[in-house]
């Protein structure tokens, strides 16, 4: 049935379906799966791959369509079903336990003991072989998970899948809370894996990372196949990004707009100094202007942006919007001089959740909309309704709790608060973390016209790239230093690396 | 405030990009979303009254016995009332029953009230609200500028306020004789004694400040995110000490309740009361971690329990019993959301 040169396929999925509450999520995706190979799953938010993952480990139960394990057909009745196969999935946010230690998250559901007491020195043992086994045997056994790093803890989840006899591990964008070098680790990693004959199905939307690590590439487009076991090295990116999202990419970042000689500086910030993270930080920004910290993960960059804003208390230095300074450590005086931010963690700092779109649009504008303290809830749906139209949010409901929302739209939502707010000044701060790479475009061009509007912004990305096409002006920020500010197209990527090396080194 | 932060923000982190998995089941839908939860609880009390009905007929069935339900649900239910705020931001008060007691023992002081027979019998309430409003200060600072987690200062109020009472009153009751007090405290308005009346008024202000108002907003904001909030603008230190002088104030207001329908103050007046108002709070929907809170479902919560109270009683239950059932119920109240709730049931991580 299969040529010599293609070994049976360990997974194969046929045509699944799956619908939640009449959204139809998945609409019918393919996937085979090679023993030893890493097979990427791309699609861009809220294309299924969530919920291709969570079928396949067995969370949910798919509505039509065959699953073969083998050669033979399942049906995975729960995550332990699927575990027993022998699938593990490492999931975004790491399933480890903080307060246990490295072994004990390993065999996490599966013990060792020996009449109920737990044989801690067998454990530890087996938990350094099978860290060995990740070329990560320097990880001590009994430290407690809590204090390792998330590249660390996703070894020890990595272990764990290890420990199962696993045949095929699911990585749902492994590296998107990873830096540089870590990512490089994972990638050693995997490739261990794989020379073990173990599966991996790597979930990204990072082109550049699939074509360091992948093998084959399947895409996924709004719940169903588009292609499948595509070979990565004879894809083009742009055929890539057409199967993804279903149009042409070619300028991702929209041309910059001159800023008028005479646009006024509207923020200044003046020796700057957190103690224990950065000092002396130096820089304007005139209305119209985009500034980009570039600068690697730990570079202090975020911690810049929070003081600025007053969610960090500054040691020294000062902030001055318009000419007036702020006040130390005060998000109101900074909000009321006309600063919005826009957190790097989303869903943890920048939404709520459970609620609609609407109130999470007029989140710091909602009093504005009320008389004597009485809300107009009507006023501020009116409000949402007006950005969603604007941004081209999806879904186009002002009622529709933000939890729902994909990464991209969920950004918007964030930009739409500002929006009504009205700011000159206005902090992102890894505006398109999550987002995938056709909303990002359009994230950018978002960006980009509140600049020509004449909002001075700071964009903090840990995506080099992404800053310097951004930006019209970039600081280089090692360690809490400033290395050197510049126009954003008078360096490149080498340039900041170098720059970021030479500093560290000195 | 690092314990509130990430309590505001951990406890939802499941999948983002795909709607929760429901079962398009018609008991489930129904008793989806808030309106859904209150029919709930609408049906269990009706079914109590039935069970009250069927077990004491008349005794039970009539307008009298329906009033004591009532002044009984009264106190709990304006304290509940309160606390329903703070829950809702994510918070706790368990002072509320101590506060009560304070207020009584210091409205119903000697001085006090020697004092309001000179003026005005208004002086013995705003003496309980001021009291109830201070401690509620007191608890609200300690947690938003003293970072002292909200069991833990409240905790200590419900020991430090309890013993206050008692240092005061020396223990000993003292007997309200402010004629006017008592006689608007006795007072009955369209055949409703006051003590009702007071419940209905601060329920339905409460629902308007809940619902309506950017009090209310800030309060639920906060509950569902308190990073969130405080980035977005919202004084949210400033917010939890009004909240926390909220559940005072409404303490301050049961106290004078309780003032009106013994005629005493007594540092035990008000004693295990918060968990009476917690276990309403929680049965009525307003979840414990914040973000999400109902007047409706608080009110229909305290009536549950009352008319429980009432139909044991009526049939010369043993109160140990009673306390049991109290258990059950809001044990079984708290799994029935969890089945029903409108974020669908939450998936322990396997």
């Amino acid at each position: 049935m299969f040529e010599d040169d293609q070994p049976r396929p360990l997974l194969e999925v046929r045509g699944i379906t799956k619908q939640f509450a009449g959204v139809q999520a998945l609409k019918g995706v393919d996937l085979q799966v090679l023993p030893g190979e890493v097979h990427c799953v791309m699609g861009q938010n809220g294309a299924g791959k969530s919920t291709l993952i969570k079928t396949l480990s067995g969370v949910h139960q798919p509505d039509s369509g065959e699953i073969r394990w083998e050669g033979k057909e399942i049906s995975l009745a729960g995550p332990t079903s699927a575990l027993d196969l022998g699938i593990a999935t490492m999931y975004q946010e790491l399933d480890v336990v903080d307060g246990l230690s490295v072994a004990e998250n390993i065999f996490l559901g599966h013990e060792r003991s020996s009449g109920g007491v737990l044989q801690v020195k067998k454990t530890n043992a087996l938990a350094r072989a099978l860290l060995k086994r990740l070329g990560h045997g320097d990880l001590p056994p009994s430290t407690e998970v809590g204090t390792l790093s998330a590249a660390n803890k996703q070894i020890v989840s990595m272990a764990r899948a290890l420990s199962r006899d696993t045949k095929m591990i699911i990585m749902d964008e492994p590296s998107a809370i990873l830096d540089s070098g870590e990512v490089a680790n994972l990638f050693r990693v995997v490739r261990e894996l794989t020379a073990q004959g173990i599966a991996v199905v790597y979930i990204s939307h990072r082109l550049e990372e699939i074509r360091q690590i992948g093998d084959r590439i399947s895409v996924i487009k709004d719940g169903r196949s588009t292609a499948n076991g595509l070979s990565v090295t004879d894809t083009p990116r742009e055929q890539l990004i057409r199967l993804m999202t279903g149009r042409d990419v070619e300028n991702v970042f929209p041309v910059r707009t001159p800023i008028p000689v005479d646009a006024p500086v509207v923020l200044e910030v003046e020796d700057l100094e957190l103690d224990g993270h950065f000092e002396r930080v130096n820089f304007t920004v005139r209305a119209g202007e985009i500034l980009g910290f570039a600068g690697l993960v730990g570079s202090k960059r975020s911690e810049i942006l929070e003081t600025i804003y007053g969610a960090r208390k500054a040691s020294a230095g000062k902030v001055r919007v318009n000419g007036k300074p702020l006040r130390a450590g005060s998000v109101n005086s900074a909000v009321n001089a006309g600063i919005g931010l826009s957190p790097e963690e989303r869903k943890s700092q920048g939404l709520i959740l459970d609620e609609p779109i609407f109130k999470n649009v007029t989140l710091s504008t909602f009093e504005r909309f009320a008389r004597g303290g009485y809300l107009n809830e009507r006023a501020e749906r009116d409000a949402a309704r007006g950005q969603i139209t604007a941004l081209e949010l999806r879904p186009a409901d002002p009622d529709r709790p933000a939890r729902t929302l994909s990464g991209g739209n969920q950004q918007k939502i964030l930009l739409a608060r500002w929006l009504v707010h009205g700011t000159p000044v206005l902090l992102l701060d890894e505006p398109t973390r999550g987002v995938d790479v056709g909303a990002r475009a359009e994230i950018y061009a978002l960006i980009r016209k509140l600049a020509a509007d004449g909002t001075a912004i700071i964009v903090v990305s840990s995506e080099i790239e992404e800053v310097l096409g951004l930006a019209d002006k970039v600081l280089v920020i090692d360690d809490g230093k400033v290395l050197t500010q510049t126009n954003a197209s008078d360096i490149d990527e080498h340039g900041v690396l170098d720059l970021v090396m030479k500093g560290s080194a000195a | 405030m690092s314990e509130q932060k990430t309590k505001a923000a951990e406890p939802r982190t499941d999948a983002t990009d795909e709607p929760s998995s429901h079962k398009s089941n018609p008991v489930r839908s129904a008793l989806r979303g808030s309106s859904g939860r209150n029919l709930g609880l609408i049906i269990a009390l009706a079914l109590l009254i039935v069970v009250g009905g069927v077990t004491s007929g008349d005794r039970f069935l009539n307008v009298e016995n329906m009033l004591t339900i009532l002044r009984y649900a009264s106190i709990i239910g304006v304290v509940s009332i309160g606390v329903t705020f703070v829950i809702t931001a994510g918070g706790i008060d368990l002072s509320v029953g101590s506060v009560i007691g304070l207020t009584t023992v210091v409205a119903s002081l000697t001085s006090v009230q020697l004092a309001a027979t000179q003026s005005s019998w208004i002086l013995m309430v705003i003496v309980a609200l001021a009291v109830g409003a201070g401690a509620g200060l007191i608890n609200g600072v300690l947690i938003a500028y003293g970072n002292v987690v909200a069991f833990i200062a409240t905790l200590a109020m419900l020991v430090g306020a309890r013993g206050l009472a008692e240092l005061i009153s020396g223990r000993s009751t003292q007997i309200v004789s402010n004629r006017d007090f008592l006689q608007v405290m006795r007072s009955e308005l369209l055949g409703i004694p006051i003590l009702i009346w007071i419940f209905v008024i601060v329920a339905a202000a409460g629902w308007f400040l809940l619902n309506r108002t950017t009090f209310g907003r800030r309060t639920i904001a906060i509950g569902g995110n308190l990073e969130a909030s405080r980035l977005a603008g919202i004084k949210v230190k400033r917010h939890l000490v009004y909240l926390y002088v909220l559940a005072g104030l409404t303490s301050g207001i049961g106290g004078v309740m309780f003032l009106g329908r013994t005629t005493a103050g007594t540092s035990t007046h008000g004693l295990l009361l918060e968990l009476d108002v917690i276990a309403a709070v929680v049965v009525g929907g307003t979840l414990l971690i914040g973000g999400r809170g109902t007047i409706m479902g608080t009110v229909l919560g305290v009536l549950i329990f009352s008319t429980l109270v009432n139909v044991f009683t009526q049939n010369n239950l043993d109160t140990s019993i009673q306390a049991l059932a109290r258990g059950l119920i809001l044990v079984g109240a708290v799994l029935l959301q969890q089945r029903f709730a409108a974020r669908g049931p939450r998936r322990m991580k396997s």
